[in-house]
């Protein structure tokens, strides 16, 4: 089993390398080693969702431990070692970014601009969102958190497209380069809490094993957490930092937000749960009312920001902010119930915010045009791409039987929990704001009276929809059966120290 | 008096084979300026296979140099980088300059001056093994006789460079008389003592030397001369000075500082921390606003300096682990630097070119060259895959574990200022539209020469264990041991 974690990382660094050596002429065989590299990982990631024994005990499944460098320098025994595991809270993500990707490979079929390298940096980006989840090596857990960023800035500047807003333009270099350098930005405070541990630690090793198994001081704790807190945060989309996230996520073509806003942001939070709260747990403790409070008001502004949107995309971006909201309220509870919610909020967004992106890159590769005020009535011409857009938002606005539901209750159970009764109010009221956004969205764009202006207008593209139809699957799956989601994940957020 | 003259042999061969190359450009003109740089290569690679010989310690000439690890990682590393230079060189030779034996010839001679840096065990001769690197590298700044800028460039850097190797004699008179002595190890005996009634004149020496040598790898505020001397040079010369120069500049700086002055190094600690500062600051903040690519490259290589002087800040008693991660930062950071200099060279011999602003679509006209370009602007700006990364994170947690977190925590952030102007050439090349759609190739030799510079770039990034175990090994070698009472006598004040 242990190899199949292994394969996560070899099948998308193996397809990168593939394509590079396939000529740029037959973009039509890249695009097929795309659909059996993304087909791969979805089945590869089913496999370790599924098998991973919830059952059996908590900790670590399938570990796998190469050296990588020992002895030398600062570094002891076992220094850096190339160490891959999953446990509950990872197995779910891993599941997630399988089924993202390959929904992405299925929107990215069309793209005739230089196919072979797109995919080359698609793949590389997944390598790094796998490489993350599954690495128990701090090393090895910054160096992917780093590949996954690395080709974000080429994905959006060549691939995407720029946004006028008639007195200004957002251009894609602009949203490129914001996106880049404050995930970089951030990753200095992270970088600079890895060395503080370390040192702290003095055990001369990177193992999150052993970095775990010690006693940190205090003071320590209290300075260092806010570091992975913000750090991490950035990527999170944690209000105030969250500016990159709207114009990263609207520059960037369909198949590179989806994987962004789907899964990316979830490293940001992945990172402060098992960086930042398992090794440091008094300091997170100690700020857990600060990042309770920027997660409220990350989802009060995305909802009320959302709500100002005429432009589809900038209304999924900042519904985007809004979810990671949720996801750092249930973090900062700090009780099983909510950091299960956190995480379950995590998957719900991650599909959930990705068949937005599909639908809304289906809309705009025909009508050029992303104003919902200028559409109306689509649902006439477009009735699956209206379903499909419906139960993106419905999922989105909690309703019964979606998955957005199952998170967003867990984490307000939690909040409440922890007696945070300001903060889960204001959370229920951004949620009940979502559905406002969501359902004006759907009543201006795509009922009521048809605009016949779009006379011309077609179906999605059968890839979108089989995209979608992935997507759907697995909002309806935990929508109906959450149990398959919180058994995997309560079993390992128990471990974490400082839960309670 | 007999001595052992074959520890010498690599740089006898270098000198043997620079006069090999002078006499046959004179007496056999039929040889073509191209092959000429690939027989000066061969003869790099040839002295750096030879210095392989010698890997165990071996001091002769009485002290005055000693050939241990250390030693032969520095030869092998110069020779490499002078024989890369040779290849990048062929074809810029052929079509700008003249006298093609002699600038092959002074390569091979400042290598042999940068050997003699990393072997030398007391302060002349590692004094006259600069000089003779500098002036080497003075006049080859120069060589394009007909350009303006490169004889401003050779100027400036031949009075500058002059000034400082007075005050770098300066401060060597200074410790000679403080100590009594030139060679690094009696310094460190006599330093260990009782020091109290002369450390005036030492911190004056010690000031004097770290100016000296912080010239030579271009510390700031001794860095003026360099984005003149980068962007005047021919630009094979800016690939050699930002690599051999600076290298051989920090072998020297981290030999004499840990074996020579580490039982005073909480008088020069700081001193360094805060150069190391500035350092970053400057290089890295003026690089943002530059337009030529040498003047970027000039600045990005400040701020490099600044990441090393990092490391040596954090060099303390019995703790090689910081000399290690600076040397292995310094490997990573010469092989990513002569591959983006490689690709800059073969761009500018097609199109004769070097604004950033020129750089625009060299994606669609030399996908190879831009990828390559990428992927080293990418490893110097920190990221992962890339030797940088790896690198860095290692340089800069040695220093974190020296009680130095705060210094690290600048690195970090200057490392990601830089990203910024590393992107904005990017950028160009990708997104930019060309004047001119042609394609143009890259040359057999400078497809190879990058081709293994690319590889090492991701060697050292993917599996750095096997340079880093040689690394480790040779700075052990010059490390002290621990184990002297002196250690008890210098350990820091509360």
């Amino acid at each position: 089993m242990e190899y199949v974690l292994l394969a996560l990382l070899v099948v998308p660094i193996g397809c990168a390398i593939v394509f590079t050596l396939i000529p740029s002429h037959y973009s039509q065989l890249t695009r097929y080693v795309a659909l059996a590299g993304g087909v791969a990982m979805l089945v590869l990631s089913l496999v370790v969702f599924f098998a991973y024994e919830y059952e059996s005990g908590s900790g670590l499944r399938y570990e796998l431990q190469w050296t990588w460098l020992e002895d030398v320098g600062f570094l002891q025994k076992d220094g850096i070692t190339f160490f891959l595991a999953v446990d509950g809270i990872a197995a779910p993500l891993v599941l997630l970014n399988g089924i993202v990707i390959l929904a992405a490979v299925l929107v990215s079929w069309n793209i005739q601009h230089r196919p072979k390298d797109f995919f080359v940096l698609l793949f590389l980006l997944v390598s790094g969102v796998y490489g993350v989840f599954i690495s128990e090596d701090l090393f090895f857990f910054f160096f992917w958190y780093e590949v996954a960023v690395l080709p974000m800035y080429l994905l959006i500047a060549v691939w995407g497209a720029s946004s006028n807003f008639g007195t200004f333009t957002r251009t894609k270099e602009y949203g490129a380069m914001k996106l880049t350098m404050m995930l970089v930005a951030g990753s200095v405070l992270i970088f600079v809490g890895i060395f503080a541990i370390f040192h702290e630690a003095g055990a001369g090793t990177f193992d999150m094993t052993v970095l775990r198994e010690i006693k940190y001081d205090e003071d320590f704790q209290k300075w260092c957490y806010p570091l992975f807190m913000v750090g991490f945060g950035v990527l999170a989309g944690m209000w105030p930092l969250h500016t990159w996230s709207p114009d990263g996520h609207v520059a960037a073509p369909t198949g590179v937000s989806m994987l962004h806003a789907g899964v990316l942001m979830k490293l940001g939070a992945f990172g402060i749960l098992r960086v930042g709260m398992t090794l440091l747990p008094e300091g997170a403790d100690y700020w857990s009312p600060a990042l309770m409070t920027l997660g409220v008001t990350g989802a009060l502004y995305g909802a009320v920001s959302a709500l100002a949107q005429n432009d589809l995309k900038y209304m999924v971006g900042y519904s985007s902010v809004s979810h990671m909201g949720y996801v750092l309220m249930g973090l900062a509870s700090m009780n099983e119930i909510g950091v299960n919610g956190a995480v379950l909020q995590m998957f719900a967004h991650g599909v959930m915010t990705a068949l937005m992106f599909t639908n809304v890159g289906a809309i705009y590769d025909q009508a050029h045009l992303r104003d919902m005020t200028q559409f109306g009535g689509l649902a006439k011409k477009m009735p699956r791409h209206t379903a499909f857009f419906a139960i993106a938002g419905l999922s989105s606005l909690g309703l019964p039987g979606l998955a957005g539901f199952i998170a967003e209750f867990h984490i307000f159970v939690g909040v409440f929990r922890a007696e945070y009764y300001w903060a889960g109010g204001l959370g229920i009221l951004a949620a009940a704001l979502t559905a406002t956004y969501i359902l004006r969205m759907l009543a201006r764009a795509y009922l009521g009276p048809f605009n016949e202006r779009w006379e011309e207008i077609k179906e999605m593209r059968i890839g979108e929809q089989a995209s979608g139809a992935l997507l759907i699957a697995a909002i309806i799956a935990m929508g109906i059966w959450p149990a398959m989601f919180v058994d995997r994940i309560a079993d390992s957020v128990t471990n974490i120290p400082g839960i309670s | 008096m007999a001595h052992n003259w074959e520890i010498l042999a690599p740089e006898l061969i270098l000198v043997g084979w620079a006069a090999a190359i002078i006499l046959a450009d004179l007496f056999w003109g039929r040889i073509g300026k191209e092959p000429l740089g690939w027989f000066a290569a061969l003869g790099a690679f040839i002295a750096g296979g030879v210095s392989l010989l010698w890997v165990d310690d071996n001091i002769d000439f009485n002290g005055l140099i000693d050939i241990n690890d250390y030693t032969t990682l520095f030869r092998v590393f110069f020779c490499g980088t002078a024989g890369f230079a040779c290849i990048a060189s062929a074809r810029y030779v052929k079509q700008k300059l003249l006298h093609p034996g002699e600038y092959y010839g002074l390569i091979l001679l400042a290598t042999v001056g940068a050997n003699g840096m990393a072997a030398a065990g007391e302060l002349l001769t590692a004094y006259i093994s600069l000089e003779l690197l500098s002036f080497s590298l003075y006049v080859l700044t120069g060589y394009s006789k007909f350009d303006l800028r490169s004889n401003e460039a050779g100027l400036k850097y031949n009075l500058l460079g002059a000034f400082s190797s007075a005050i770098l004699l300066y401060g060597i008179a200074m410790m000679y008389g403080v100590t009594g002595t030139t060679d690094y190890s009696e310094i460190s005996a006599q330093l260990s003592g009782n020091i109290q009634d002369i450390e005036p004149a030492m911190l004056l020496g010690l000031a004097l030397i770290i100016s000296g040598i912080g010239f030579k790898v271009a510390a700031v505020p001794f860095h003026m001369y360099t984005p003149d001397a980068y962007e005047g040079a021919p630009l094979p010369i800016t690939a050699l000075i930002s690599a051999l120069s600076k290298s051989a500049g920090i072998a020297l700086f981290l030999k004499l500082f840990v074996q020579g002055f580490l039982p005073i190094v909480d008088d020069w600690k700081y001193f360094v921390a805060g150069i190391a500062v500035i350092t970053m600051a400057v290089g890295n903040l003026v690089a943002l606003q530059q337009t030529n690519i040498k003047r970027l490259l000039a600045y990005s290589s400040i701020g490099q300096v600044g990441y090393l002087l990092v490391g040596i800040a954090a060099l303390d008693v019995g703790k090689p682990d910081a000399a290690s991660a600076i040397v292995l930062h310094m490997v990573g950071y010469v092989f990513t630097n002569l591959a983006a200099f490689v690709a800059i060279i073969v761009y500018y011999n097609w199109t004769g070119r070097e604004e950033i602003g020129e750089f625009k679509g060299l994606a669609e006209r030399a996908p190879f060259l831009a990828l390559c370009l990428t992927i080293a602007l990418f490893s110097l700006s920190g990221m992962p895959l890339f030797a940088g990364f790896a690198t860095k994170f290692i340089l800069f947690q040695a220093a974190a574990n020296n009680d130095l977190l705060w210094l690290a925590g600048i690195a970090s952030f200057f490392s990601f200022v830089s990203l910024y102007y590393y992107l904005v050439v990017i950028r160009e090349m990708y997104l930019g539209e060309p004047d001119e759609k042609t394609r143009f190739p890259t040359p057999w030799f400078e497809y190879g020469a990058l081709t293994i510079l690319i590889a090492g770039v991701f060697f050292v990034g993917l599996y750095p264990r096997p340079l880093f175990d040689v690394v480790d090994t040779s700075t052990d070698s010059i490390f002290p041991p621990v184990a002297s009472s002196n250690v008890q006598d210098v350990a820091p004040q509360p």
